[in-house]
């Protein structure tokens, strides 16, 4: 086994490693907006936001929708092979 | 009708594990089923293993009872699954081969590793076993009819079958099915009340009516005569009065008068009498009434009990204002209990409540068939006002332990946001660092459970059930979807309930059974089988958790010798035995204890003994294997010992929760950085010494 597969898939799961940790990130700071608006600002959370509902429901239904549709964002970005690569599977 | 689906549940689950035994008897298949299981099967198993009793009961009960502050849970128990897909499952599967202590200690080789992470897996499958224990039990009281302990045994006696026989094959596929039906008849329940949409109707309060039996709550003016409420009321005589003073401020924030009445009775034979209290007929003769503190007393030629209730006073305007029946549950001196007035029996029991008392204007008084957002959008109105369940619980002057349990109106603005159970808003009069406790605790508890999940020990074996991280990755990624829909439709669980009344004041756990009830009696035969085989997934899943630690982690370092893989499968079976055994006896001691309290505790544990070591594993290259040690040992000590110091458990010593010398309930704020910082300081100090590469 050469080499040159091995650094690719090392660099390809630094790059998966990458994304991850900035995807948590954004989610974070997502999730975080959520938890100080709801202490430091809980009458805000009943504003109407969208379609009659109010900012909590909004805000909360959101960050289980934002949560799915990044897996699945991760999903397809961890699928795209790197340049010349071809979709590689880890042994376990 | 309940029985049956419950033993068909039990039948399917046992042929599983029968089905499974083979392919158990080797090390791989035992601990991690060959690694061999397809990643969209391990992905709802992880949802089936992932919702507890604490997401399914729990969870829509809390909303039901306290709206959205309920729902928050299912935002945090949610996304802590972002930092599981992004973070932990892929490099723990191609880091480790059966335990996270594998992954943990793959750069270090320390024993001290696998005996701390051990540990710690030991340590938060106790914490989250007890609840889903103590929830068999309570499940089984009113939905079978058999006594709590009963419960409790069953549910551990099939577990410890299930795993010390078919290992991770059976639980995974156990836990498949038990992914499967909980999304299927959540999105079924939803589409149910959907379909019923809200009204404002007054609910049955006969009994059998479409299994729905309501309590009216009468409405009867006052007028304050020489400090006590006068009500047109047979005989009327108040005899008590409680208030409930806020703590912080010092104001009455709700007041109670106990009054007697007059109940006809109806002689039926020698010294014998029926009395219709309530809809409910009390047959009883001198010595009976005595004892339940009735007196018999002679108007008019007729004989009449006096019965005391409960009343809640509302509008109160100078002298005059409205008393609210409640209904109530008292326990005399004498050991006599009291249900709604009326000597406590199989039918006389606290009885059905909630529901929406307005609606916006121009809906009338039903919405019929309503869409999903359409539904919150209602709720949420400012016009609409809800119907929620309290209690206050007190001794009363004479004596009587005395339970009230009445409806409070509640806006939809305010129950469809933060702040009916987290009291996160400065009030009036509140001391500032109240307020700043209450908040902190809030967000300690947020902190917890997004930390917390990826953390969990029956989270992490799931990872290594599958042959690649690839998979590992995916099976999170069908784990999120699921589990997702299935927090959103805990949501229509919760507030369908409460529409529906279909809420049992004692307990909020109840909540999702009898709204299914609500619908006829197959679909509340089938929620509760499911409760059942909710505790049984996830039950199965920590013990399996447990077991894996001791014979892979534990055993061997503890020995310092190589053990055989016969050994470790004798080991692990003989483990599940033993851990299945001690659930089942703390689920016994701990009956009462309140289901998500433990949980939320369980997440403030794993999040404080593994994630700091996970994380900085993968991430901060200096990290050293003496820093993982301290890490782990300082996350167990600090989160347990912080917990122990509480102030919900000061008062379950029976001391002021004020003088708790942890202010807060949650602490995972404190133990969660400080476990990360232990990790970082030590490191650094042990960095020259711990130099060796493995």
């Amino acid at each position: 086994m050469s080499s040159q597969p091995a650094d690719h898939e090392q660099a390809f799961e630094k790059r998966k490693s990458g994304i991850g940790v900035r995807m948590t990130l954004i989610y974070s700071v997502i999730y975080a907006g959520f938890v100080i608006l709801s202490v430091f600002r809980p009458e805000s959370m009943g504003a109407r936001a969208v379609l009659g509902l109010n900012l909590a429901v909004t805000y909360g239904l959101g960050l289980i929708v934002i949560a799915i549709v990044f897996a699945l964002v991760y999903n397809h970005l961890c699928r795209v092979p790197p340049t010349g690569g071809g979709r590689k599977r880890e042994g376990a | 009708m309940a029985i049956a689906v419950f033993v068909i549940f039990v039948a399917l689950i046992l042929a599983i594990s029968a089905y499974t035994s083979r392919k158990a008897a080797t090390v791989g298949g035992y601990f991690v089923a060959n690694s061999s299981v397809p990643w969209g099967v391990n992905g709802i198993a992880f949802a089936g293993g992932y919702l507890s009793v604490a997401s399914f009961l729990g969870i829509a009960g809390l909303i039901a009872f306290f709206g959205y502050d309920g729902f928050l849970y299912s935002i945090g128990f949610l996304a802590g699954w972002i930092v599981a897909l992004f973070v932990i499952a892929e490099p723990m599967k191609r880091m480790g081969t059966f335990t996270f202590s594998d992954a943990l200690n793959r750069n270090f080789s320390r024993p001290g590793i696998q005996l701390a992470a051990g540990l710690s897996v030991l340590v938060v499958s106790l914490f989250y076993l007890v609840p889903q224990m103590v929830g068999a039990g309570v499940l089984v009281e009113p939905l079978l009819g058999i006594p709590h302990f009963w419960g409790v045994i069953i549910v551990g006696t099939v577990v410890i079958v299930l795993v010390a026989g078919g290992g991770m094959t059976s639980t995974t596929y156990v836990q498949f099915f038990n992914g499967g039906l909980l999304l299927t008849f959540a999105a079924v329940l939803t589409i149910a009340v959907l379909v019923r949409g809200v009204d404002t109707a007054e609910r049955p309060t006969e009994e059998g009516v479409a299994g729905l039996e309501s309590y009216h709550f009468d409405e009867i003016p006052f007028e304050m005569v020489e400090g006590r409420p006068v009500a047109d009321l047979r005989g009327a005589q108040t005899t008590a009065r409680h208030a409930v003073v806020d703590r912080n401020t010092g104001d009455e924030t709700s007041v109670f008068y106990r009054v007697s009445h007059l109940v006809e009775a109806t002689p039926v034979d020698q010294g014998t009498f029926t009395a219709n209290v309530k809809g409910r007929t009390a047959r009883f003769d001198q010595s009976r009434a005595a004892r339940d503190g009735w007196t018999m007393e002679e108007h008019d030629g007729h004989t009449y009990v006096r019965v005391a209730e409960w009343f809640l006073v509302v509008d109160a305007t100078g002298s005059r204002g409205t008393l609210v029946e409640t209904q109530s549950r008292t326990t005399r001196a004498n050991g006599s209990i009291l249900v709604n007035g009326a000597p406590e029996s199989g039918a006389n029991r606290p009885r059905q409540m909630g529901g929406i008392a307005e609606i916006p204007a121009d809906l009338g008084s039903r919405t019929g068939p309503v869409g999903p957002l359409r539904l919150l959008a209602v709720l949420s109105d400012r016009s609409t006002t809800v119907l929620r369940p309290r209690s206050v619980a007190f001794t009363s002057t004479d004596g009587d332990a005395v339970t009230i349990f009445y409806e409070e109106r509640v806006a939809g603005s305010t129950f469809m946001r933060p702040g009916l159970m987290f009291p996160l808003e400065a009030r009036e009069g509140e001391p500032a660092v109240t307020t700043l406790l209450n908040r902190l605790n809030f967000i300690s508890l947020m902190l917890a459970l997004f930390l917390g999940t990826s953390a969990l020990p029956h989270i992490l074996i799931r990872y290594y059930t599958v042959p690649s991280a690839e998979a590992a990755r995916k099976s999170t990624i069908v784990a999120i979807g699921g589990i997702g829909l299935f927090y959103i439709l805990t949501m229509y669980l919760g507030v369908g309930a409460l529409a529906s009344g279909a809420i049992n004041p004692e307990t909020s756990n109840m909540s999702a059974p009898l709204l299914a009830r609500s619908f006829g009696e197959v679909l509340f035969a089938i929620i509760s089988g499911i409760a059942f085989t909710t505790v049984l997934a996830t039950v199965s899943g920590l013990i399996m958790a447990a077991s894996g630690a001791v014979a892979h982690d534990l055993m061997g370092n503890l020995l310092r010798r190589e053990v055989s893989d016969h050994a470790k499968v004798l080991a692990g079976r003989i483990v599940a035995v033993i851990v299945g055994v001690i659930g089942i006896v703390l689920g016994i001691l701990f009956r009462g204890m309140n289901v998500s309290f433990l949980v939320g505790w369980a997440f403030a544990v794993a999040a404080s003994a593994n994630l700091p070591a996970l994380v900085l594993m993968l991430f901060w290259k200096r990290t050293t294997g003496t820093g993982i040690i301290a890490s782990i040992l300082v996350g167990i000590i600090a989160s347990v010992g912080l917990i122990l110091l509480s102030p919900d458990m000061w008062a379950r010593y029976g001391l002021d929760p004020a003088t708790a010398p942890m202010p807060i309930n949650q602490p995972g704020i404190v133990s969660i950085p400080l476990s990360f910082i232990v990790l970082v300081v030590v490191s650094l100090a042990t960095r020259q010494r711990d130099a060796t590469p493995a």
